[in-house]
């Protein structure tokens, strides 16, 4: 079967391309979080866009047969809570190219799936297009492409190219006496190359104030737990030592991120950087914090479960 | 094999085409406020003391990191600007071509990496410090235009051609003293071939510093009563394919000379040769080995990159 999908968000329409199949039921577009809205409602509409986003990507992760859910989980509510409150930015600004809006760099790219469905929750790209994903001639590739998706700023998969660019782009801001934000986003086990460290140095060196780092810190890479691979620890004390102000949180806590975020761009005249604390694969009870579910693809029976606990998360949010 | 004296030449003034970098960097930078440095400790080795001097905003050395600077850079461009990344082209190429593959070059940003003293030229400090893989590495990446100056003029154009180009470039910038080999009033035009000396037994084609080589291995061969073509080649990608059909179907015959290694400027020509209109070709340039210790000049003697060395190696392919 062959649909054409909406072109909303891509660069160029593909025209007819394989799709997977429908989900159960398709995402809620929920875009930016009301204006005037209390910090409660704020909170709640994050919680169900992760709802939404962590629903959707793993019945693409299944339908695909490929993808890295455990990441994709462990970095929904960053995502989500940049994209739909903290960022300045809005799809129009990003068809616009609008050179203000903020930035955010998905350094841990194979994470793409979760950040295409965050586009997707948030308006960016029609829901339709994540029945692209990795399929012959999507714009929606296996890691994030710049220049096939409007809201994706840089070419991510390989690890350890993510902070640099980042700091490329707050130097011009820098360099422009604008107020822009560049946001990255990091897997700990992707701190293990070296090119994040000469990036921190640099970022601490120039006072780069209107960078945030975001480590999400769920202890597990590809193959093993960071501690028993190249341990990182201790970080905070490693980050502060590189001239940023260093802010832990529960990554999985909306209103924490919201307070860790609310410090950007920081009085310090310093980088930040957050680690948030998270678990690979969270909440999913047979994926969380398991080391093999970097990149399983769940079976049908995996996926329901998976649906059905979060559907069970979602209400008992609903009911407190 | 038959030797010549090489005619003595006219005195000749060499030139540093770092000089000629450094000043058209600052004219280009004036004209566009867009345009950037970003160096890793290189500011002296890139001679661009007069602009940071000038630009110190728009200084952006990031210390001895190579994968941040390219990184950097990328956001730069990400943010705006039109970044000129400027150090070792040893360095630059080797340290950084993931950066350079994915953040500069897939991103299709309009990037300038200028690899300084290639090849040869820092001689004595061995092979770590030579750069005869950076010709070969860059064209193999989609979308790299690779740019091989001969003389001052050319890359003053060549710098300013780069600025306005949309996309990524290898600019090879040597340190090592070349004479003017072009007519004034010449104009460098992209992926287009300068015949320098008209001849039908044989083309000589040549880039950077072995342009003059070539010249002069022109008239030694002339001696002996070879008339020989001389193209110089600054643009090794794209190649003018139109300019080496024509060598190959009119002279028969091609000896290409680069001072770097043979799969560089040669192996394009070979590929274009063997498509197009077969013919013999040899090559002079460094082989599969790395370089003995001595000045750059010396070692061009000893490889046979060198008047005498090109004018042998035709004599060699033409049987006289």
């Amino acid at each position: 079967m062959t649909v054409t999908v909406p072109p909303l968000g891509l660069v160029h329409d593909p025209g007819p391309i394989p799709l997977l199949p429908a989900p159960d039921r398709e995402i809620a577009v929920l875009g930016r979080t009301p204006v005037g809205a209390d910090r409660d409602a704020v909170v709640a509409h994050l919680a169900q866009a992760s709802y939404e986003v962590r629903r959707r990507a793993v019945q693409t992760v299944h339908d695909a047969g490929l993808g890295h859910i455990g990441g994709e989980f462990s970095i929904t509510d960053v995502l989500v809570t940049l994209y739909l409150h903290v960022m300045n930015i809005s799809p129009e600004q990003v068809a616009e190219g609008d050179p203000e809006r903020d930035r955010v760099v998905l350094s841990k790219g194979h994470a793409a799936n979760a950040l295409y469905t965050v586009l997707a929750v948030g308006g960016y790209i029609a829901p339709e297009a994540l029945r692209t994903f990795m399929q012959p001639e999507s714009m929606l590739n296996g890691h994030p492409a710049r220049g096939k998706i409007r809201a994706v700023e840089a070419n991510t998969g390989p690890l350890g190219h993510g902070l640099p660019i980042a700091v490329g782009t707050a130097v011009a801001a820098q360099i422009d006496g604008s107020p822009r934000r560049t946001f990255v986003l990091l897997g700990d086990g992707e701190l293990q190359e070296g090119s994040n460290w000469e990036a921190l140095m640099t970022a601490g060196h120039r006072g780069l104030s209107n960078l945030c780092a975001v480590v999400d810190r769920n202890r597990l890479q590809q193959g093993a737990r960071v501690a028993d691979t190249n341990d990182l620890e201790p970080l905070a004390d490693k980050v502060r030592a590189f001239g940023w102000d260093v802010v832990e949180v529960d990554g999985h806590d909306h209103a924490a991120l919201l307070d860790a975020f609310a410090g950007v761009p920081a009085a310090s005249g310093r980088p930040t950087f957050v680690i948030a604390r998270t678990d690979k694969g969270h909440p999913v009870s047979y994926m969380r914090d398991h080391v093999a579910w970097h990149h399983k693809v769940p079976s049908a029976e995996q996926v329901t479960q998976a649906l059905a606990e979060l559907d069970a998360l979602a209400g008992g949010q609903e009911e407190k | 094999m038959s030797t010549t004296a090489l005619p003595v030449p006219p005195a000749r003034t060499l030139h540093d085409c770092r000089d000629a970098w450094a000043a058209t960097l600052i004219e280009v930078a004036e004209a566009d406020p867009r345009v950037v440095a970003v160096v890793n400790d290189s500011v002296g080795s890139s001679k661009l003391g007069g602009f940071q001097e000038r630009f110190p905003e728009r200084t952006v050395n990031v210390g001895i990191a190579e994968q941040d600077m390219v990184g950097v850079a990328a956001g730069l461009a990400n943010g705006g600007k039109v970044p000129f990344v400027s150090a070792a082209g040893c360095f630059l190429t080797a340290r950084a071509m993931e950066q350079i593959k994915v953040d500069a070059a897939y991103s299709g940003y309009n990037i300038t990496l200028v690899g300084q003293s290639p090849g040869m030229a820092y001689g004595e400090l061995g092979p770590t410090h030579h750069s005869i893989e950076d010709l070969a590495w860059l064209r193999t990446i989609p979308g790299m235009t690779v740019v091989v100056p001969a003389d001052p003029a050319e890359t003053a154009q060549a710098v300013r051609w780069a600025a306005a180009h949309d996309g990524p470039v290898y600019l090879r910038i040597s340190r090592m003293g070349v004479p003017d080999v072009y007519p004034e009033g010449y104009q460098f035009v992209p992926g287009r071939a300068v015949t320098l000396r008209e001849g039908t037994d044989v083309t000589l084609i040549a880039t950077g510093t072995t342009v003059s080589r070539a010249l002069d291995a022109a008239d030694l061969l002339a001696a002996r009563g070879v008339q020989a073509r001389v193209l110089s080649m600054p643009t090794i990608k794209p190649l003018d394919v139109e300019a080496v059909v024509a060598a190959a179907r009119e002279t028969g015959a091609i000896v290409t000379v680069e001072e770097a290694l043979v799969t560089g400027l040669g192996g394009a020509v070979a590929e274009t040769v063997v498509q197009h209109h077969p013919v013999p070709v040899r090559f002079v340039g460094m082989r599969d080995e790395f370089a003995i210790t001595g000045s750059a000049e010396w070692l061009l003697d000893h490889y046979g990159i060198s008047a005498a060395g090109v004018a042998d190696t035709a004599s060699d392919l033409l049987g006289r």
